[in-house]
């Protein structure tokens, strides 16, 4: 009896997910490097206040769909984007889009820490500065320690905010990276493989901090660890050269995915 | 399995957990099958080498638990592979079990042997088992070839041991109620003949493992059931 409500429970979770909106929609899209396909009609939309993670082997288009989301394709010569793709109905390649607005609705993450050299305060103002999100000191002073906090890194660095970001652990810099994102109050954030330069105590943390950014944003992670897509996620896309194979709810993907690719990929299997 | 993994170290892993699954398996077929054997022949020797031959399929389970732990923590499997392991510990517990049974019916040899079994009880026992093992041999195929439509009949054919476990109740109770005398090796019969049915649902929840395995969905619908035997002899208005 006890087993037949708690499944019904999650039916009607999974149910509930089937009905949570799209923040992005992508038709269509694909991507050229040059003569260079890399990306072959890719139909996947995005959740809202979802953890959506991207899978697949190097150099299947994954990192390159990622990118097309806020236009970073733009800073790389001879790339070009067909297909659309909608920011909560907008299409996000429309030429009078203004791209710097875009990327602060669309924040990104990248896969090494990179924070200015400057102070910790200063590498999470800059974003609201540049965008006059702030109207005085105070304000800002304000902006600087939520979006600390929202990084899991206030209480860590709360004395000295004015000293060096670059001298923080490798996981600090990251969090660091992450409250500089979260600054510019985006509504997606995408993040390149953010843990793969982190060890395992650092992972958990940016982990940890993910699941608890899904409640105010949404969220498209690529990654090469599968055990991380599972740990993070709630909707899994595989990828192969060039192409979405699969999408689906991450319970599914890896206990018993659709798609023999999706199999042999997420089982270290010869395909 | 189409494809081998990249690493070859986890294959052999899971090499390891089939072969010792299969292992325990032809060792509780012939555990069953003696243990029958010895019942029906007064055979107390065989019935003492069955109670011997328990520890060994204890040991498998406990081997075969251990592997699976380990592979879990070192290769953390995914889809097919992460059911194969979870499911070759529900097989080796579903085969201890089995074994379990065997060795208990063995252990009523004993008491049995001093009346004897009548002839036409002894050929029920004997008729039932065979059903059960044949159950227990095909599930064990299906164990190595992964047929999942094999799987799900053999789940549908557990009602045929059921039928023939009531009416082998039945039976029984008509030669308590003749003579009292026969009371004591008839109870003892009686739960030989039980054990015998839960070997054949053991056979049938193993059937629905290897479905799962194979399919990654549970079989859909109830077992099919014919075990009436709690009912037998209830007073009906």
């Amino acid at each position: 009896m006890n087993m037949l409500t708690e499944a019904a429970v999650e039916k009607a979770l999974d149910q509930k997910m089937n009905t949570v909106p799209y923040k992005m929609i992508g038709q269509d899209v694909s991507v050229y490097y040059g003569e260079k396909r890399a990306l072959f009609d890719v139909k996947l939309n995005i959740r809202e206040n979802t953890v959506t993670a991207l899978i697949g082997p190097s150099g299947c288009g994954k990192s390159t769909f990622l990118r097309s989301l806020n236009r970073m394709n733009d800073t790389i010569d001879g790339c070009r984007v067909t297909g659309k793709i909608t920011l909560d109905g907008d299409d996000i390649y429309d030429p009078d889009i203004d791209v710097v607005e875009l990327r602060a609705r669309v924040g990104m993450v990248f896969q090494k820490p990179n924070p200015f050299p400057k102070t910790i305060y200063e590498n999470v103002a800059y974003g609201p500065r540049i965008h006059g999100l702030a109207k005085s000191k105070a304000d800002m002073d304000q902006i600087v320690e939520l979006s600390l906090q929202r990084a899991g890194l206030w209480n860590e660095v709360k004395d000295r905010v004015h000293e060096a970001g670059t001298g923080l652990s490798g996981g600090q810099q990251q969090r660091l990276c992450i409250a500089r994102a979260v600054a510019v109050s985006p509504e997606v954030i995408l993040m390149d493989e953010p843990c793969s330069a982190l060890d395992p105590i650092a992972t958990a943390k940016v982990e940890e901090l993910i699941h608890e950014l899904r409640e105010n944003y949404t969220i498209v992670i690529v990654t090469h660890s599968m055990q991380q897509a599972a740990r993070v996620s709630q909707r899994t896309a595989m990828f192969h050269l060039g192409n979405l194979v699969e999408e689906n709810d991450t319970d599914k993907m890896f206990t018993n995915p659709d798609d023999p690719r999706t199999q042999d990929y997420i089982m270290g299997r010869f395909g | 399995m189409a494809s081998t993994h990249i690493f070859s170290a986890y294959d052999d892993d899971l090499k390891f957990l089939s072969r010792r699954i299969s292992e325990m398996g032809g060792l509780a077929e012939q555990m069953v099958s003696d243990a029958v054997r010895a019942l029906v022949n007064g055979d107390t020797a065989l019935a003492q080498k069955v109670i011997s031959d328990d520890v060994i399929l204890d040991h498998a389970e406990r081997e075969i638990g251990d592997k699976a732990i380990v592979t879990i923590a070192r290769r953390q499997p995914m889809a097919a592979d992460l059911r194969e392991i979870m499911g070759s510990i529900r097989i080796a517990a579903d085969l201890e079990r089995v074994g379990d049974l065997g060795k208990n019916t063995a252990k009523r040899v004993i008491a049995v042997q001093s009346a004897g079994v009548p002839r036409k009880l002894a050929r029920g026992l004997e008729h039932l088992s065979e059903l059960a093992l044949v159950q227990l041999k095909e599930v064990l195929d299906v164990y190595t070839s992964r047929a999942a439509d094999k799987a799900k009949s053999i789940r549908e054919r557990d009602e045929e041991i059921d039928a023939m476990y009531t009416s082998l109740f039945r039976e029984m109770l008509t030669y308590m109620m003749e003579d009292p005398r026969n009371i004591t090796s008839c109870t003892h019969l009686l739960f030989c003949a039980k054990n015998i049915e839960r070997i054949g649902d053991h056979a049938t929840n193993i059937a629905e493992t290897i479905y799962y395995m194979a399919t990654g969905a549970q079989p859909e619908g109830e077992r099919p059931k014919d075990d009436t035997a709690n009912t037998v002899g209830a007073v009906t208005e």
